[in-house]
């Protein structure tokens, strides 16, 4: 049985521009367009934008394949579209959420209130991978551990928006909110006139400007940022190399830097030049090989003493990651209370952690209705789907689950929203999510959009891109 | 600048500029081989396209007998090769690709749409029947490629290692292709200024793109050591060892300007073998010998790539 059908009875499912058989208002012209669109034009343009991406170089190496092949992540023509009173909720959402996540990672390495409160079980917390201890009493500048958060949204009516995950590492995919925008404006630009669209395209700006603005303290003078690449084999590597070039900064990798007496410095033509600002794209445990996983060759040998002497910041934060821990995201709601002092305005899926006997007793009885993740886990990969899974499959995960289960969460099976998307039989509702990304330095800043991440294989409802899933520009109307 | 990148610019370059050459080096051994054969001479060749590439000891550890069409695979596709055409444009995008914020839009689809139709390129047909198209596309590529640069890069320290790179190599080159003739022996019966001796010298100028140019500056019938003077001496020549090196000292005195008058040993050798060329004359370079003369030059570019290797590669 395919799992659009299984949850499809189970939910009602909400269509981005059709409601109750009604197109709705941000997509009338879109439709239009549309329906006057001849089938032939439709393959064509979209056969157009893929030469488009190719010959741009958008390649995304995927990690089952070795890092060989280029792959392109396939792009949808046909956008997806959020009027401004739907934006206007979501990016309020955002930013409570982000600033209670920010809090919580400072709480975590601080006096951890949150914890003394009974609030979060304090083993969840220092147990857990993404837990620091080398991050203790550190002040990181303006108190900010995640600079660029990547929030994942769902959509499952109207109204109702919900957070999938948070990830407070290294969020990639803004490039392609950039370059989608870009491809929608060289492939279609009188529809593009036609709307109103809030630009994004000044994102790497606001990128740069976030970063300066957390300058460390004994920076010297105009900061230096620079952008840590694990290097040209990383499948994020197109992002890292086309922001560098968009905010006219240094991409460096371990082996431009070094450090001397707690000062990080990059080797150039002319001589050792001084790093103030890291963005690093960089796991925690390549940065130092000092402090963290000694084989590493990523990352710069003293790197963390310089941070902690407060002579370079590191963006995001050395364990931040504690924040968007998949065992840790059903407290995010009780943090944004905690810290704020307000309800949720986003509301969080609800998740068993199977770590807690009930919780795990609950989800073996119900395998064939939930989608079991690892904690750990990104990318899609190691998850089991339930109602698309065999029996077999399922009897394997049940193994275990039983064996190890605070390595995994479990939630429902949802009906994300769909999106009219372009097929081989012509045009057809796939299933979409949403990342935002929100900046946070001595401001919050979102730029209005984000990545649109569709799940092209009908019924399908995994969106990664390494897993066969494609994206679409995402329109954000100006009031 | 990053030491990295200006390191993987360089090399890009020099890639670029190898592939090239390469290709150049075996239009001139494919038409050699077929003179030599229409005159009736089982000829060497083979081997001496291999010299002049400098493939000859990375070949026999694979092959025992220069065969052209071992030759042309070595030298065209084999993976193992690093100076095979497959290989340079691998390296070359390699190090594009790590440098991708350094490279103008221009630069990278140059670099991007040559690899993508050489991963499309079907090999067995490209050693065969189709190398002559093969050899004039990635001749066609190399000078897309620098046209792109030449146009759209900025005029920073950025531009002079690409400069580098390509000039570096090219004087490598040329020196290289000359060198050929010293090893294609004539056969016996054959004199020095018979009919296979003036195609030769005449097959080397076309590699190089020079035989036009020739007729201009000289409007006489060919001459060895008016060929020799055209491609070493000549300050015209675009491809002439002179003209490579005032290249290559330009770009150098325009690196330490930028940074503060920093000079290092690559200035000072890069001046003297440029005022070798400036005011050598070509009956010193006969009399010493003209392969005595290349091989030493060989030797003093791998030296002196290595010496700006030192001062702002690493």
């Amino acid at each position: 049985m395919e799992q659009g059908e299984a949850a499809g009875r189970r939910f009602a499912q909400f269509d981005e521009m059709h409601e109750d058989g009604v197109c709705r208002a941000q997509y009338a012209m879109i439709r239009r367009w549309l329906d006057d669109l001849p089938p032939q034009q439709l393959a064509l343009k979209q056969h157009e934008a893929e030469l488009l991406f190719r010959r741009i170089g958008i390649t995304f190496a995927v990690y089952t394949e070795g890092g060989g092949p280029e792959r392109l992540i396939p792009f949808d023509i046909i956008p997806r579209v959020l009027d401004a009173a739907e934006w206007d909720f979501l990016a309020r959402g955002l930013r409570q959420r982000v600033r209670a996540l920010n809090a919580f990672a400072r709480d975590v390495y601080h006096r951890r209130e949150i914890l003394a409160s009974g609030r979060i079980p304090a083993a969840l917390i220092l147990h857990n991978d993404g837990f620091r201890p080398e991050m203790q009493d550190f002040d990181p500048a303006l108190g900010v551990y995640t600079h660029i958060a990547g929030i994942d949204i769902v959509r499952l009516g109207a109204r109702d928006f919900c957070v999938l995950e948070d990830n407070c590492r290294t969020p990639s995919g803004v490039s392609y909110m950039l370059e989608n925008r870009e491809a929608m404006m060289r492939l279609f630009p009188g529809l593009l006139a036609r709307h109103r669209v809030a630009p994004v395209s000044h994102y790497p700006e606001e990128l740069l400007d976030t970063l300066k603005s957390v300058a460390p303290v004994n920076c010297p003078a105009e900061p230096k940022v620079a952008l840590l690449t694990p290097g040209a084999f990383n499948s994020a590597y197109y992002e890292h190399s086309f922001l560098a070039d968009e905010m006219g900064v240094e991409l460096v990798e371990g082996a431009d830097l070094f450090v001397d007496d707690t000062i990080v410095y990059m080797r150039t033509t002319e001589g050792p030049k001084r790093i103030d600002v890291l963005y690093r794209r960089l796991d925690d445990d390549f940065l130092d090989p000092l402090t963290f996983n000694a084989d590493s060759t990523l990352g710069a040998a003293g790197l963390f003493a310089a941070y902690r002497a407060g002579n370079v910041t590191l963006a995001n934060a050395v364990g931040a990651g504690i924040a968007d821990d998949k065992s840790i995201y059903p407290y995010v709601p009780e943090m944004i209370r905690f810290y704020l002092g307000e309800e949720p305005l986003l509301a969080n899926v609800p998740t068993y952690d199977c770590g807690r006997a009930e919780d795990l007793a609950y989800v073996l009885a119900h395998l064939e209705d939930l989608v079991i993740k690892e904690a750990r886990g990104s990318g899609g990969y190691g998850m089991l789907i339930g109602p698309c899974a065999s029996r077999a499959e399922r009897e394997e995960f049940a193994r275990k689950l039983r064996a190890t289960p605070t390595s995994y969460i479990a939630q429902p099976t949802l009906a994300l929203s769909t999106c009219p998307t372009c097929v081989e039989s012509g045009i057809a509702p796939r299933h979409v999510d949403l990342r935002p990304f929100v900046l946070v330095g001595k401001e919050i800043r979102i730029v209005p959009g984000g990545l649109t991440r569709v799940a092209l294989r009908a019924g399908s409802l995994v969106v990664n891109s390494s897993q066969g899933g494609g994206t679409k520009d995402t329109w954000v109307l100006e009031p | 600048m990053l030491s990295r990148t200006a390191s993987s610019l360089f090399w890009l370059a020099r890639y670029m500029e190898r592939a090239e050459n390469v290709a150049r080096i075996l239009t001139v051994g494919d038409r050699m081989a077929s003179l030599a054969h229409s005159l009736g001479n089982t000829g060497n060749e083979w081997l001496s396209t291999l010299r002049a590439a400098g493939c000859e000891d990375g070949f026999f550890a694979q092959h025992g007998e220069a065969n052209g069409t071992e030759v042309i695979h070595y030298m065209v596709a084999d993976a193992n090769n690093p100076s095979s055409i497959f290989s340079c444009l691998e390296t070359a995008r390699r190090n594009a690709r790590a440098v991708r914020t350094a490279l103008t839009t221009d630069m990278w689809e140059a670099l991007n749409q040559t690899w993508m139709r050489l991963r499309d390129l079907d090999q067995s047909a490209v050693v065969a029947e189709a190398l002559p198209d093969f050899l004039d596309w990635v001749k066609e590529r190399s000078l897309l490629f620098n046209g792109a640069y030449a146009n759209t890069m900025l005029r920073n320290d950025a531009f002079s290692f690409t400069r580098l790179g390509t000039f570096i190599e090219r004087a490598d080159s040329t020196a290289r292709i000359l060198d050929v003739k010293y090893h294609v022996l004539l056969p016996r019966g054959e004199g020095v200024g018979g009919a296979l001796d003036y195609y030769q010298w005449q097959a080397i100028l076309r590699s190089v793109s020079a035989l036009r140019s020739y007729h201009w500056v000289y409007q006489e019938r060919l001459k060895p050591w008016l060929v020799a003077e055209l491609l070493i001496l000549r300050h015209e020549m675009p491809r002439s060892l002179r003209a490579a090196m005032e290249q290559v000292v330009l770009h150098l005195d325009l690196l330490a300007g930028a940074y503060g008058g920093k000079q290092g040993e690559c200035h000072r050798l890069a001046g003297e073998m440029h005022a070798r060329l400036r005011y050598g004359r070509t009956e010193d370079i006969f009399q010493s010998g003209l392969h005595e003369f290349l091989v030493a030059f060989i030797g003093h570019i791998a030296q002196l790539g290595s010496e700006i290797s030192d001062l702002y590669l690493m």
